[in-house]
């Protein structure tokens, strides 16, 4: 398996984070070959490139903006989704705080491609840092007219806001991020419409994830049948896939869609050293935890897929054996009930309870009932409300029952959770300072 | 207490910056946070009258979002993440930590104003579990003795740097950068981190790299 740095490939380099640095880099000469190119053609060089959405869902992102209605008069939106607050997930931030004007210039194209006058970013507020390096960015794009009145020298306008949330995960599902957007409370919309025919102010507007826009200069850049070499057929390109939790070397690693699990640990110096891996996500708490026996399925849409999960934002979570996977999972239940919007029934509800019964089997006080009560709640949720905020808040539930019911049973036959958790901490080693 | 006008003035600049009005609500929040520390109820009027809504209607709006706060914060906000990963590899001996040395609870404030200790979702540097932010900056790889020292640090008037990020400024000071005003502050700190560097240092190690680029490819 061969490392294929792309977008991270300027991210060691001095001030990276500069405009001067960037164009030192090869930065902004796509976006000069994509205005020259008429805006149907770089949707067209997208599609082709078979580049798939990068925030989780893998819609493919050329297809998305083949579904905005051309020469209908009204204005047209592109929103970057930066919300990055997936639990595991930190692919974005880096890449944002590295390389910025990377978004920058796909920002630009994407623009031109839909015909959008008006881009926003809209990044999660708690990154005070990532929020400065967008506004230098921009204002220095500003500065030398990569955006405003006529980018690049050409005809063409765009306007880029960075618009800072704050603090709501359900915001980086698209529709609550349009209505957070606009100034509500961040609840999702019913599809349809979708947003390509109605979305920021009833207009039409694309969202994509800050990887999916930050590889578009890239496949301008080297073409579709270049992007293409990397990755699989169904799933083709380069990813950033992050590792992090019980692994020696935890971090970003760029490498081509449909890589296994065991070709990444490899790479990362494996599982911290006196211990084995028990349960992982392979893209974030939201997509069925997996075990050992996934090791070598092919980390790509199809593959995850086949092995009952999902590849989602490719935030890989090791968690070794010194780990109670009831705990892991009432925390992210925890997570899911605090996050709810509150607008559907089963999730306001279901994660509800769903953290009274972990909390009783976490302290030993569960029964076996409870394990199928949890089922029941699952069954209840998924499908049936607006958005994938509660078919996630299912997924490390169902899926940690499917594969460690024996563990959910030990702690009311035990009494209480069999494991310490001091062992799994980092400094566990160190003697747990502290 | 009323806003000033100064913050009047910057939240008409900020609602200008947007094809509709409302869409400045959030910043405007972050804005109010800037002069008062937090969201008052003279902030939601005022945001009310600037956008021709109901003081309900950006009470709604104000509750939704945890980065609104609705008591006063100290100078240092300290978020220690909980979710699962940081959990396990820490974030709960830290937080247990904290919570013992500070003497307060989560969402509470020492007494002499300058820290408020918060457990916190997880905040996308989970290569550097576990992690600690203060005022929203990066302390990567922390400890319960390093997040010890870090408080104390922040209560003597000695702020340590960030491990990813700017000399801290206070909490109304990052509030003021999240409405929009830039600080002129982007180019302190590194690129990145060294985790974030792992898999490109590697690749260079192994002469890996992505297929070249043909010339004139379309």
């Amino acid at each position: 398996m061969n490392l294929t740095p792309v977008l991270s490939a300027n991210w060691d380099q001095e001030r990276s984070w500069t405009l001067d640095a960037y164009e030192a880099q090869g930065g902004y000469q796509a976006v000069r070959k994509a205005l020259a190119m008429e805006p149907d053609a770089v949707i067209q060089l997208v599609k082709d490139s078979g580049l798939r959405g990068r925030g989780g869902a893998g819609f493919p992102t050329g297809n998305k903006w083949g579904f905005i209605p051309q020469g209908d008069g009204k204005p047209h939106y592109l929103v970057v989704n930066a919300d990055e607050s997936e639990p595991g997930t930190c692919k974005d931030m880096p890449l944002l705080l590295a390389s910025p004007h990377t978004l920058l210039e796909g920002i630009v194209i994407s623009s031109y491609a839909i015909r959008a006058n008006q881009a926003f970013i809209y990044v999660r507020g708690e990154v005070l840092h990532i929020v400065r390096r967008l506004q230098a960015a921009v204002a220095d794009a500003y500065a030398k007219g990569y955006l405003g009145k006529g980018v690049f020298g050409t005809g063409y306008d765009l306007d880029v806001v960075v618009h800072a949330g704050a603090g709501a995960y359900i915001c980086g599902e698209e529709t609550a991020l349009l209505d957070s957007l606009e100034g509500y409370r961040g609840q999702p919309r019913l599809r349809p419409p979708f947003p390509a025919v109605a979305g920021l102010y009833a207009s039409p507007t694309v969202i994509n994830n800050v990887e999916s826009i930050a590889s578009v200069p890239a496949i301008v850049a080297g073409g579709a049948d270049w992007f293409r070499k990397m990755g699989t057929e169904k799933s083709p390109g380069f990813t950033i896939y992050s590792l992090s939790g019980h692994v020696t070397r935890p971090g970003q690693y760029e490498a081509p869609l449909g890589v296994t699990l065991r070709e990444l640990l490899d790479l990362a110096g494996g599982v911290r050293e006196g211990h084995r891996l028990k349960f992982w996500t392979p893209g974030g708490s939201s997509t069925p935890l997996l075990t050992a026996e996934h090791l070598d399925v092919p980390l790509d849409y199809e593959g995850m897929q086949s092995a009952g999960s999902m590849l989602g934002t490719k935030a890989l979570q090791i968690f070794d054996e010194t780990t109670c996977v009831v705990r892991a999972v009432q925390r992210w239940t925890e997570f899911y009930a605090h996050e709810s919007c509150g607008k559907c029934s089963p999730c306001r509800e279901g994660t509800f309870w769903m953290v009274q019964i972990f909390d009783r089997l976490e302290r030993g006080t569960g029964t076996e009932e409870d394990i199928t009560t949890l089922l029941d709640v699952c069954d209840n949720m998924f499908g049936r409300v607006f958005c994938a905020l509660g078919d996630g808040a299912t997924s490390p539930v169902v899926s940690s029952i499917q594969y460690f019911r024996d563990e959910f049973v030990a702690h009311f036959t035990e009494r209480g959770c069999p494991f310490d958790p001091t062992a799994s901490t980092l400094f566990a080693a160190a003697g747990a300072r502290g | 207490m009323a806003l000033s006008e100064k913050t009047r003035a910057e939240a008409r600049e900020i609602i200008a910056r947007y094809p509709q009005p409302r869409s400045a609500l959030l910043p405007m929040l972050h804005l109010c946070q800037a002069e008062e520390g937090y969201v008052t109820p003279d902030a939601i009027a005022l945001c009310a009258e600037e956008l021709g809504l109901t003081k309900a209607e950006v009470a709604a709006v104000a509750t939704f979002y945890t980065m609104y706060k609705r008591e006063p914060v100290g100078d240092y906000h300290v978020g220690v993440c909980t979710n699962t990963l940081c959990a396990v590899m820490g974030g709960d001996a830290i937080f247990a930590a904290l919570k013992e040395h500070l003497g307060v609870g989560n969402d509470e404030t020492t007494d002499d104003g300058k820290v408020t200790l918060e457990h916190i979702e997880c905040n996308a540097a989970c290569d550097f579990a576990p992690v600690v932010m203060v005022n929203w900056e990066f302390f990567d790889n922390q400890t319960p003795e390093s997040a010890r020292q870090l408080v104390d640090r922040l209560r003597a008037g000695d702020p340590p740097m960030p491990t990813r990020g700017a000399t801290l400024c206070t909490w109304r000071e990052a509030a003021r950068v999240l409405a929009g005003f830039y600080d002129g502050r982007a180019d302190e700190g590194p690129s990145a981190g060294p985790e974030t560097l792992v898999g490109l240092k590697l690749a260079r190690e192994r002469g890996d790299s992505a297929p070249a680029m043909e010339r004139g490819a379309e």
